[in-house]
């Protein structure tokens, strides 16, 4: 399958992160055409695309769009989440980065299609770089009269704020996004209602991933049968992969949907050193992994949940040989142990459980009816918890356990360390103890 | 605990769905949660952060349920139950029970074993439930998180973070109820934890509710901490004397003394909450009481048998006759009220009576009498609770009645009513309730009243509207005749919420001159008869004419033109002139004080008899709604009388039958009297008195001065808590920016009455230009006794010179 740069094809274009870059390229044709129909024709578009959400969930957008009710007399937000926090996952971050004025586009669009007078870009707080590129592309849109008030002449007006977390995994989800950019303390709200009835300031918001809507400028500028044309009949269109890990050639591939794994990973210029890949997650650390015969699987959202995991934010991790699963997995938990909420006792309590178990595996003197204990208590978590952070965190060990159960035994006894050298497996180069 | 109250709405206009519960096919009303449908057939799911009259938050994931059509295990505490849900609980589920022991596991992974310290050991929902619904044995082996502990959120209450479970109640409580967000949770994680911020703890007037309702040994009072456990103490039912709020309490004892006092369970009145000063002051029952009755020879007050004291004080007062004045404090039960009423008229024929030991005029005792005394309960909690419109003149809720703010408040949050305060000052307590300030200077509330804007008038004419007035109406010239007015011109419904818990019953007794028992006035041929048939009397027997009251009692026994006085439970300083009140102990002859503590009158009294306190008696008080708050004695075997068994023993000694021998006896006689059902003749307007006199500034400005007590302050009955005392707000003097910036932006402020000064701090609020606001009697500030000023006076208001270098 061929790659198909959209949103990355003019990655390569040093100015297309200004506002006359992206404008070479026909950027804001779409805006301008979008504006001349009516909001519920661009609801239409969005639905007939098939398009899909592309933070992980894979929720229809134009679906999402519609639930927005309308004449309902209250403000409308939009809110994207740019919270990019997913281990492994590194796809909006180079968006906002290369090509921010597709998402300013989208985000217009979008905005004029769900009657939404102010937008919001919540972006996580550790980029400032890709803060500052968001930021500065808004504003060059205001000045250019795409933001603001009576947007070309029409009578849509729009503000769209760019807000920077402040480090927290959970405000990428997206009722703690909202509490956090209400200035509360970021933690997922009990649902109903959902945010598409009271969501921002208690008004009908709706919550879009970078991508999601970077794709639209897009969409609407080529019809829902061109995005169509891509992916499958449940997955159209094409997706911004990321490949990281032990490849020779790590980085974003743009590639319809349905594409897979073996031919991303020939993209990205095989496995390291040739080196003997030993597994893979399709998109981010809360997806179950996968290990060598998946690759022909194509990707898409059905076919990974056909195989026990999820296409996730569709930004592959690639293990090789010389990893240590125990570890790999150890330090998953650390980071949802670190990175759970607080709020609800399955998540707050249970990574903490695990990760104190897996630490005790790691350092090679795990006790062995741990191994079943740990598989137990993330079926105590997952579908327990207030919100996906909890299902995200009982995800990683019991797929590990299922292809890898020896080397959890192993480490009733001996380290991962000694196991399997650290050294062999660092990314960098002339990497010594 | 406490379930929803449907009050005041059409049950058949409930609408009603049917769920099916392990089984069980149960019709509930529509919107009803999970946990309670379970509840209603028996089955107690377990929880944590759920609690009835709090949001629900779904967080500690204890109540795990299967829902048939949901993949997920549901939390009971959030899911709203819909017709034809087919429901699972632990009792039929294995989904169910399964994640509700795998949550129980969780909680007691990172909680300490320190239940055979813990003051929540043998009353704790976690032990509870972990014993019910948990594994028999933990499998956690790891190492617990740690913190310090415990830690002060306040001066009174103490966090353990080791025990908390995160269920966030404490904090909801904070946010939701008490309108005071300074708990929060802080931190994530396993590290996550209750918390304050640094230069804010957590200084609620409602703060001891979070220990109550804490479902586990992480809030700790500092009064009670390791002081008992629960299941040495014996509890009773009983009611808060603190104030008129009328709460239902549980006091807890152990070995004859109180160890702590908790909210109890009144729907209907203060649902599950009390303030602070309910729950921890009570040292004063037990320090420093008198013991023995006392006589006073050679000036010295010496201790004396029963029998010698009874007839020194028959012997006095006999002589004294009807030229003797009756001081009822404001604390005093319906039952020792009435027998003071009683006494006063049989056993003296005298009617020179009254219970009013604070601001008190003539216009407020025929508003009294006319539009208060002996009415039944018709404007209730829950009438705030639907009232379109709640206007409150001449009281702070927050401070004067603390169940009544947290009810407006309530209200408020519901969005149905609307809360308009006629006062000097935007508190932050009518922010708490969302109210909105109509500003009148202190004085001045009467021509606000009759000059209401349209808006407001038209609201008060809504069916439901509320008019709440407190005692300090009495301070306003023409006041109480002017909320009498607009509340019979609107048709809104008029309430008066005194501060004592005595008030309302002591009134509604007859402790009043010219006012007989359930609202009889004393020159009504009707209504003496039917009180002379009830006391075995001729009506002729009855005093003829009205007696004195308020400040012209007190001035006739200075000016010795009454013989006599007799006292129960008054605090002179609580006399705006209390030097007034000092002068007329002194000029009159002869003095009997009934009090548990000694006191300025024990000071120059010729005979004191030891009394009761609320829990050596049972008794009575109205709350403001003229509830009546009955209570039983706690300590049985005690043998302190109450204030009615003492006067009986008098009478008795001065050959008077006044057949007040026990509480059962007065209640019976109370109930067969009734209410008042004929005329009122009396108008509150016809006793308007003239302005009363200002005093002449000085230097500075002239403000007018406006103060209330604090919630928690130096009122006597608060001694002994010195926790308590640390939670109470900053003594500051309030004023406008304007107010301020004409004083030269001063940091500090002197302020000067006819007596004396006070030196507070400034601060800028929204406050009626030209008024100063400064608590009545706190540590630093108490109005009577420093600057010999009253509410209204104008006094002098000057920047206070830098306090730099120690000066002061």
């Amino acid at each position: 399958m061929t790659l198909t740069p959209v949103i990355t094809e003019h990655w390569d274009s040093p100015d297309l992160y200004t506002l006359e870059g992206y404008r070479k390229f026909g950027g804001y044709g779409a805006l301008v055409s979008a504006l001349k129909q009516d909001p519920d024709s661009i609801i239409q578009v969005v639905k007939d695309s098939g398009l899909r959400g592309r933070g992980g969930a894979g929720f229809p957008t134009g679906m999402k769009w519609g639930f927005v009710p309308q004449n309902d007399g209250k403000p409308h937000y939009l809110v994207v989440n740019a919270d990019e926090s997913e281990p492994g996952a590194c796809k909006d971050i180079p968006i906002m980065m290369a090509n921010p004025h597709a998402l300013v586009e989208g985000v217009i669009i979008a905005s004029y299609a769900i009657r939404a007078s102010h937008a919001f870009i919540y972006i996580r707080g550790e980029v400032p770089n890709a803060v500052r590129k968001v930021a500065n592309a808004v504003e060059q849109a205001r000045a250019a009269g795409f933001v603001g008030n009576n947007i070309l002449g029409t009578d849509f007006s729009l503000d769209i704020v760019v807000h920077a977390g402040a480090g927290a995994y959970i405000c990428g989800e997206e009722t703690a996004l909202l509490d956090s950019l209400e200035g509360y303390r970021g933690q997922p709200r009990l649902k109903p209602p959902f945010p598409a009835v009271a969501g921002l300031y208690a008004s009908p918001t709706v919550i879009n991933n970078v991508e999601t809507i970077a794709n639209i400028p897009y969409i609407i500028e080529r019809g829902a049968a061109w995005l169509r044309q891509f992916g499958t009949e449940k997955s159209p269109g094409f997706k911004v992969f990321a490949v990281s890990g032990h490849v020779n050639r790590p980085g974003i591939f743009e590639a319809p949907l349905g594409i897979t794994m073996r031919e991303l990973l020939d993209y990205a210029g095989g496995m390291r050193d040739g080196r003997k890949l030993k597994f893979w997650i399709p998109g981010g650390s809360s997806v179950p992994m996968l290990v060598e015969e998946h690759l022909d699987l194509p990707l898409t959202y059905e076919d990974m949940a056909g195989a026990g995991t999820m296409l996730g934010t569709g930004t592959p991790m690639v293990f090789d040989e010389t990893v240590s699963v125990v570890k790999a997995v150890t330090r998953w938990l650390e980071f949802y142990k670190h990175e759970s909420c607080g709020k609800c006792t399955p998540c707050r309590e249970g990574t903490y459980w695990i990760t104190g178990m897996l630490e005790r595996f790691e350092h090679g003197h795990g006790h062995e009816a741990d191994v079943e204990k740990i598989a137990h208590v993330c079926t105590q978590i997952a579908g327990r918890s207030f919100c996906a952070l909890g299902d995200a965190a009982a995800t990683p060990y019991p797929a590990a356990l299922k292809y890898f159960r020896d080397e959890f035994l192993a480490a009733t006894h001996t380290s991962a360390d000694e196991q399997f050298d650290p050294i062999a497996s660092y990314l960098f180069a002339g990497a010594t103890r | 605990m406490t379930m929803t109250s449907n009050a005041g709405s059409d049950l058949a206009a409930v609408e009603m769905v049917s769920v099916t519960v392990d089984g069980v096919i149960i019709e509930v009303p529509k919107g009803t949660l999970a946990i309670r449908a379970a509840e209603l057939l028996g089955v107690e799911i377990p929880r944590f952060c759920d609690h009835p009259l709090l949001d629900p938050v779904a967080a500690c994931r204890a109540c795990l349920i299967e829902v048939e059509g949901i993949p997920k295990p549901q939390p009971a505490c959030a899911q709203v139950v819909s017709d034809g849900m087919q429901i699972r609980t632990q009792m039929s589920s294995p989904v169910a029970r399964e994640a509700q022991e795998g949550v129980l596991e969780f909680l007691l992974l990172n909680h300490p074993l320190d239940c055979p310290v813990c003051d929540k050991g043998g009353e704790c929902p976690l032990q509870n439930q972990a014993m019910s619904v948990g594994r028999p044995e933990s499998r956690f082996d790891g190492e617990k998180r740690v913190f310090d502990k415990p830690i002060n959120v306040s001066a009174e209450i103490l966090l353990d973070r080791e025990r908390c479970v995160s269920c966030a109640r404490c904090t909801r409580f904070a946010d939701q109820i008490a309108g005071d967000p300074m708990l929060e949770l802080l931190e994530r994680g396993a590290k996550q934890q209750v918390g304050t911020a640094a230069d804010q703890p957590f200084d609620s007037y409602f703060s001891g509710n979070t220990v109550q309702i804490c479902p586990v040994g992480a809030l700790t009072s500092a009064a009670y901490r390791f002081r008992a456990r629960p299941f040495d103490l014996v509890s009773v039912p009983t009611t808060c004397e603190h104030c008129a709020s009328g709460c239902s309490l549980r006091t807890d004892y152990r070995r004859g003394t109180v160890t702590r006092r908790l909210a109890w369970d009144d729907p209907e009145v203060n649902e599950e909450w009390n303030c602070d000063k309910g729950r921890f002051a009570f040292p004063y029952l037990q320090e420093g009481r008198i013991t023995s009755p006392m006589i006073r020879e050679d000036g010295e007050l010496r201790p004396a048998s029963w029998p010698e004291a009874l007839d020194a004080a028959a012997r006095g007062l006999a002589a004294a006759g009807s030229s003797t004045g009756v001081l009822v404090g404001g604390r005093s039960t319906v039952e020792d009220a009435y027998a003071y009423a009683r006494f006063a008229r049989v056993a003296l024929g005298s009617d020179n009576i009254d219970f009013r030991v604070r601001e008190s005029s003539s216009e407020e005792a025929a508003f009294l009498m006319s539009v208060v005394a002996g009415t039944s309960v018709t404007t209730t909690y829950e009438s705030l609770e639907q009232a379109p419109i709640v206007m409150t003149v001449a009281l702070e809720p927050e401070d004067e009645s603390p169940i009544v703010f947290l009810r407006l408040r309530k209200a408020a949050r519901s969005g149905r009513t609307r809360i308009v305060n006629v006062g000097a000052v935007a508190t932050k307590g009518l922010a708490k309730v969302r109210g909105e300030l109509l500003a009148a200077l202190p004085g001045g509330e009467a021509r606000v009243l009759q000059e209401l804007p349209a808006d407001l008038k038209s609201a008060l004419h809504q069916p439901g509207a509320v008019i709440l007035v407190g005692e300090r109406i009495a301070a306003v010239v023409g006041g109480p005749s002017a909320v009498a007015a607009l509340a019979a011109e609107t048709g809104a419904s008029l309430a008066w919420v005194p501060r004592r818990a005595g008030e309302r019953g002591a009134l509604d007794a007859g402790a009043l001159a010219g006012l007989l028992p359930g609202g009889r006035q004393l020159l009504d041929p009707t209504a003496r008869t039917e009180v002379a048939a009830a006391w075995g009397i001729d009506p002729d027997g009855l005093p003829a004419d009205i007696g004195l009251a308020g400040e012209q009692l007190l001035m006739a026994a200075r000016e010795g033109r009454l013989a006599a006085l007799i006292t129960g439970g008054v605090e002179l300083a609580d006399y705006p002139d209390h030097e007034l009140a000092e002068a007329a102990i002194v000029g009159a002859g002869f003095v009997v004080a009934l009090e548990n503590h000694h006191s300025a009158i024990t000071e120059r009294a010729d005979v004191v008899f030891p009394v009761a306190v609320v829990t050596e008696k049972s008794g009575t008080f109205l709350d403001w709604e003229g509830r009546p708050r009955p209570f039983v004695q706690v300590f049985r075997d005690s043998l302190a009388q109450s204030d009615a068994m003492v006067l009986g023993m008098i009478a008795t000694t001065m050959e008077r039958r006044l057949g007040v021998h026990d509480v059962a006896g007065i209640r019976r006689e109370l109930g067969v009297l009734g209410p008042w059902g004929g005329q009122r003749s009396l108008s509150p307007a016809d006793a308007a008195q003239s302005a009363p006199v200002t005093s002449t500034p000085v230097d500075g400005a002239l403000l007018r001065l406006v103060a209330w007590r604090a919630l928690i302050d130096s009122g006597v009955m608060q001694e002994g808590e010195p926790f308590l005392a640390a939670t109470a707000r900053p003594v500051v003097a309030a004023m406008s920016a304007r107010t301020a910036a004409s004083l030269g932006h001063p940091a500090a402020v002197l302020v000067a009455g006819p007596k004396g000064s006070v030196e507070l701090p400034v601060q800028v609020g929204e406050v009626i230009d030209g008024a100063v606001i400064m608590p009545l009697n706190s540590p630093g500030c108490s109005i009577y006794r420093d600057l010999g000023a009253r509410i209204g006076d104008a006094v002098t208001v000057r920047a206070a010179e830098s306090r730099e270098g120690g000066r002061s």
